[in-house]
């Protein structure tokens, strides 16, 4: 496959673990004092766990795993919601499948499928406006996860629903957006991190300035990366470059697709169709200001939470509900806390029997050290 | 075949519940679209069998049951009716049984197409034909609408394993090699497409196939062919996790050698799907003795069935981790069971 | 988060709503060319797209593609002369494997 196998080879990979050993070495770094870099986006989690990259850098390189898991984010009560939209009677409720086994309070996705639910599995938001087509006597509802990568996909469904007059297609809004959250990390004093890779699609999308402000005000560095072998490699030895040189500026190791003010047409239909909310919840972070969207008034009408009172939308407010007693999500999604060190990790949560969305997620760092044996070959 | 000299007493397009009311509507039905098929020479039903390798001293009986429900029921490279022969027949064959009889029980739903019921039986005329068995007994019903999905197929087979010959996982040593007959995923992939909803189009096929030659050519070439398994549901990953637990060795595949199809690579990194975990049809895997691995590949490689046949991989001691993959990129990873069914995702 | 992946756009299927076939490792699914639709449609087909959830969000850049790759085989060369130098020196240095370390 064009643009991917290239970007897997082993023998450019050597040539790049063996510089950032160099690096890593010159830099003093160790497992006991490792140097600890961020990769913000599930993706890389998922990456660098696939490839076993964790294993063949350099002892003294410590990946942090990162809040960019759309999925993982979400606190529990949005998948409550969610599930009770889908259980509203003559809707279809559409949704990717990586929010299908996410556990709510008293069940998933799949499981009010399975109780009688018109739940529906798409790859495209576009599948979810084809159905609504084909459905006219159906609401078809699409459940808008995803950060800056996906929400111009909602963005410009719901132009398209709107140019056609469709009435029976809504959005249950839950995009969110990247540099809120980096900020709330920046600002905890326990979290020690020396530099960022930076998320690849997001960029694609908003460009590299956005991230100026963690280079700027933080001094760290940050080199927003592509998602194959090579690309992570690469971006890790462009941050100890930084390191080395003590700069601290966002570079852009994925140039390929990437340009530097992201891109207009993308950006343009985010704006016309969506607006910040004043705050939206994070699981493990809270209510985050300004890091979530909501519908703009003039598009109000394709937004399933005003639609049908759920959530935000809901007259007497959204109710809060807890993460399940001894689930460590919050602090695992920060950075906090390492998957194996999580006390339910392997024991009262497994991919069979997951607490918590990042078991769930195949960019939830526990799945990933689950399924790629992060813990378990290092227990061996 | 006889039912098209006879005239037809058929008069319905659509199956309907008086098909299932023990009346002449169902006598019809089941003479002309099954029985006329499946038995030709007009074998009374309560089949009575005789078979001279039965008889022989030290062979050994062979049974084994599947369902079937595939969703659509008819899709590149085969439909629900091939599956219901090969499955069963493969289910046979990886014991090391030369399949002899199968049987065929129908869940029909009401409304189904008659022309589409046609179709199934005669591909599994077909198949059947193919794979050397005869179906010889069966039975039909008929359910309400929203009460099924179409067709569903039940068929149970019956076998003689050859004196001498012991198949079982539990055979399995370290130092042993794994082999595959062929591609991997290509079922899984073509139904994922065919059912319209991701909205893909692919020129795959499924794999269904009966492996009844391919085992008796690889246990000529191989006789100490330790265990044989097909890789249905769950995939190649599934498959050898509970070859190694029942072994209790270890199984380290090589991703470099895995047979993929371009189309089912492509198809996995659109979906971000796994192809160790689709599932397959008519693809097997072997675990042989080092000795007699080269053997095993050329007798497979020779015949149709085993022509993109593969060496994937390699029995360990025992260990944590039943199956793990040396990975193309140079890294070691778990390749655990498959949780729930694979889901299209988007991160 | 955002699984992208490269496919060439094959044709236009839908100027009036700018949709396209895109073909990924012979896999064909129509796409929508909106975001990159800032140029004539026609002009894209041929073209490599990123591809993420039915949408082509960028045209990726075959000449930084390729920047990047050779720097990665400079990258490797650099390496090499690195490695015999250290051969030359290693009566000094005993300068561990990076491999070995994570065991």
């Amino acid at each position: 496959m064009r643009y991917v196998e290239e970007f897997r080879d082993p023998t450019k990979a050597r040539a790049l673990l063996k510089a950032i050993a160099r690096s890593a070495e010159t830099l003093g770094a160790s497992r006991a004092a490792p140097i600890r870099i961020m990769e913000i986006c599930g993706g890389h989690t998922h990456s660098i766990f696939r490839y076993g990259l964790d294993k063949l850098v350099h002892e003294g390189i410590e990946f942090i795993h990162g809040p960019g898991c759309p999925v993982c984010v979400l606190p529990r009560s949005r998948v409550d919601e969610a599930v009770a939209l889908a259980e509203r009677p003559g809707v279809i409720f559409t949704t990717f499948g990586d929010a299908m086994r996410v556990p709510g309070t008293s069940r998933s996705l799949l499981q009010a499928k399975a109780q009688g639910a018109d739940v529906r599995t798409v790859y495209s938001p576009l599948d979810a406006l084809e159905l609504a087509r084909r459905h006219p006597d159906r609401e078809v509802i699409f459940f808008g996860l995803g950060f800056e990568t996906t929400t111009p996909s909602t963005a410009l469904s719901v132009q398209q629903a709107a140019s056609e007059g469709l009435t029976n297609f809504s959005v249950f809004v839950n995009h969110i957006t990247v540099p809120p959250p980096l900020k709330a990390l920046l600002e905890d004093p326990h979290m020690l991190l020396d530099g960022f890779v930076g998320p690849g699609h997001v960029s694609m999308v908003i460009g590299t300035h956005p991230y100026d402000f963690i280079a700027r005000d933080y001094g760290k560095p940050l080199v927003v990366a592509g998602f194959e072998p090579l690309d992570l490699l690469q971006s890790v030895l462009m941050v100890l470059k930084q390191i080395r040189d003590g700069r601290a500026e966002i570079e852009n190791q994925y140039a390929r697709v990437v340009p530097e003010h992201g891109n207009p047409v993308s950006l343009a239909a985010i704006e016309a169709v969506y607006e910040p909310r004043p705050s939206f919840e994070w699981r493990g972070l809270g209510e985050i200001d300004a890091s979530g969207l909501r519908m703009r008034e003039a598009f109000r009408a394709f937004d399933a939470e005003a639609r049908f009172q759920v959530g935000y939308g809901a007259p007497q407010g959204r109710a809060q509900v807890p993460d399940p007693e001894g689930c460590a999500c919050g602090q695992v999604m920060t950075g906090r806390m390492k998957p194996t060190a999580c006390p339910q990790f392997g024991r009262g949560c497994t991919p069979d029997t997951p607490l918590g969305a990042l078991m769930v997620s195949s960019e939830g760092a526990c799945a990933a050290y689950w399924t790629y044996g992060g813990a378990r070959v290092a227990a061996e | 075949m006889n039912a098209a000299s006879k005239p037809s007493r058929l008069r319905d397009t659509h199956v309907t519940l008086s098909h299932g009311g023990g009346g002449r509507a169902m006598r019809d039905l089941i003479e002309e679209v099954f029985t006329d098929v499946f038995r030709p020479e007009g074998d009374e039903d309560q089949a009575r069998l005789t078979d001279a390798a039965l008889a022989t001293p030290g062979a050994r009986l062979a049974f084994t049951t599947d369902s079937f429900v595939v969703t659509p029921l008819e899709f590149p490279g085969g439909d629900i009716g091939k599956l219901a022969v090969c499955g069963t027949v493969n289910d046979l064959a990886v014991g090391g049984a030369r399949p002899l009889w199968l049987s065929a029980a129908f869940i029909i739903e009401e409304g189904t197409e008659i022309a589409l019921l046609r179709r199934i039986v005669a591909s599994m005329a077909r198949e059947a034909e193919a794979a050397g068995v005869r179906i010889v007994t069966g039975d039909t019903k008929v359910v309400g609408r929203g009460s099924g999905d179409g067709v569903f197929i039940t068929t149970s087979g019956v076998g003689v394993i050859p004196a001498g010959r012991d198949l079982g996982a539990a055979r399995i040593r370290e130092g042993d090699v794994a082999l595959v007959n062929g591609v991997l995923g290509d079922h899984g992939a073509t139904i994922l497409a065919a059912r319209g909803d991701l909205a893909l189009s692919t020129p795959l096929e499924s794999d269904c196939q009966s492996l009844t030659h391919l085992m008796e050519a690889v246990l000529a070439a191989a006789p100490g062919t330790r265990a044989a398994r097909d890789a249905t549901r769950g995939g190649l990953a599934s498959t050898l996790n509970e070859m190694a637990e029942a072994a209790g060795v270890t199984v380290e595949l090589d991703e470099a050698a895995l047979p993929l199809r371009t189309e089912v690579k492509g198809l996995c990194e659109i979906l971000g799907l796994d192809p160790l975990y689709l599932a397959n049809e008519g693809t097997l895997v072997l675990f042989v003795p080092e000795a007699e691995a080269e053997a095993a590949l050329a007798a497979m490689r020779a015949i149709p069935a085993g022509r993109d046949a593969a060496i994937v991989g390699r029995a360990g001691p025992r260990g944590a981790v039943p199956v793990t993959m040396r990975t193309a990129f140079g890294g070691q990873r778990i390749v655990d069971m498959l949780v729930g069914e694979q889901l299209p995702r988007i991160c | 988060m955002c699984l992208g992946i490269p496919g060439q756009i094959i044709a236009i299927s839908d100027p009036a709503r700018q949709m396209g076939l895109a073909e990924i490792s012979g896999v064909r699914r129509e796409v929508s060319l909106a975001p990159v639709a800032d140029r004539p449609l026609d002009r894209l087909v041929g073209e490599w797209v990123l591809i993420h959830v039915g949408f082509a969000m960028a045209v990726i850049d075959a000449a930084e593609a390729a920047a990047t790759l050779e720097a990665l085989r400079e990258l490797g060369e650099a390496q090499e002369a690195l490695d015999q130098m250290a051969e030359g020196d290693r009566a000094l240095a005993a300068s561990p494997a990076p491999a070995e370390g994570a065991a």
